[in-house]
């Protein structure tokens, strides 16, 4: 017997999506990791250095990318399981606008800092 | 596949004597997920210190990076990424429907793995740092 514990319904879009962000975040956060504690020591990170490598279009597209997907994966997540705790009606509509608003927020200012870096 | 059955109310966390390892490995996977959701939001507000100016965003980072316990955050970081990622990738293929006879073993496997690559980091993480 199979066991199957998840926060999700199975085969529903919030449930592909989660999948298939997850696929990307994988592959990225390694990444991401590797480059900043094993390739460059994040003590030595700079300005200069960031801005080195956020200079390259496909390096910035990737990040972009890292962000959105990871926003919304974490958020997504974070939405599920509290539907999966039983939320409904009034309460689950208001979390889902101030889940969708901080999002927002936060890839809006997470792309404006990575202009700045690039020094577009 | 999966076939449904009364699995109680697993939400009750007063039972977790009775917690198989699936649902140690849902426990884990929550609670890391919401970590690494929390993390990100104070990522981009640190790194947001580049808005100020280069000077402003080389010193928030190396500023936090020279004290200690950052340091040991980040490993703390590190293995909860590591885990969420392995555990991520068993549920993926439990989903998939591949190697449903080994979900215990593969859970075992990830906390394993996430212990060693979190042990063998920490010389590079805590690099040029003292208490
Ligand atoms: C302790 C480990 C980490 C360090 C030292 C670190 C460091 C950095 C640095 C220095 C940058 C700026 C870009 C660059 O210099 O190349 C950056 C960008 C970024 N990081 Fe991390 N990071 C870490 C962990 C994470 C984790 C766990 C996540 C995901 C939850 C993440 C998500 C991002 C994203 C989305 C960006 C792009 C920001 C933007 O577009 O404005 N990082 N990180
Ligand atoms: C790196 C690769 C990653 C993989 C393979 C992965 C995989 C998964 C999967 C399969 C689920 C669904 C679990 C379920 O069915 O209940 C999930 C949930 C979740 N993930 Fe990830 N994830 C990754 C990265 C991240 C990142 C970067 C964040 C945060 C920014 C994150 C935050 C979450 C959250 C909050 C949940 C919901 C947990 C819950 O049920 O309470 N994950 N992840």
């Amino acid at each position: 017997m199979a066991e199957r514990y998840s926060s999700f319904a199975p085969g529903g879009t919030a449930w592909l999506l989660q999948r298939i962000t997850a696929a990307f975040l994988v592959v990225v956060l390694a990444f991401h990791f590797f480059l900043l504690h094993f390739v460059n020591h994040a003590a030595d990170v700079t300005f200069a250095g960031t801005q080195a490598r956020m200079e390259n279009v496909g390096y910035f597209l990737t990040m972009v990318l890292f962000l959105i997907a990871g926003t919304f994966h974490g958020v997504n997540g974070v939405y599920n399981a509290l539907i999966n705790q039983g939320l409904e009606g009034t309460q689950k509509k208001v979390v889902l606008a101030v889940l969708v608003i901080a999002s927002v927020g936060l890839i809006a200012q997470g792309i404006w800092v990575a202009i700045e870096m690039a020094g577009w | 596949m999966s076939q449904s059955y009364n699995r109680g109310l697993i939400e009750d966390f007063g039972r977790w004597k009775e917690f198989s390892a699936g649902m140690w490995a849902w426990i884990f996977h929550k609670f890391t997920g919401w970590m690494l959701i929390g993390y990100l939001f104070t990522h981009i507000a640190v790194l947001s210190s580049a808005l100020t100016g280069p000077e402003a965003y080389t010193n928030t980072i190396q500023g936090l990076e020279s004290l200690f316990i950052i340091r040991v955050l980040e490993v703390g970081l590190l293995a909860v990424a590591v885990f969420h990622i392995l555990n991520g990738l068993r549920l993926l293929m439990v989903d998939l429907g591949v190697g449903l006879e080994a979900q215990d073993k593969s859970f075992y496997a990830s906390l394993i793995l996430t212990g060693i690559i979190a042990v063998a980091s920490v010389p590079t993480f805590m690099d040029g740092v003292t208490i």
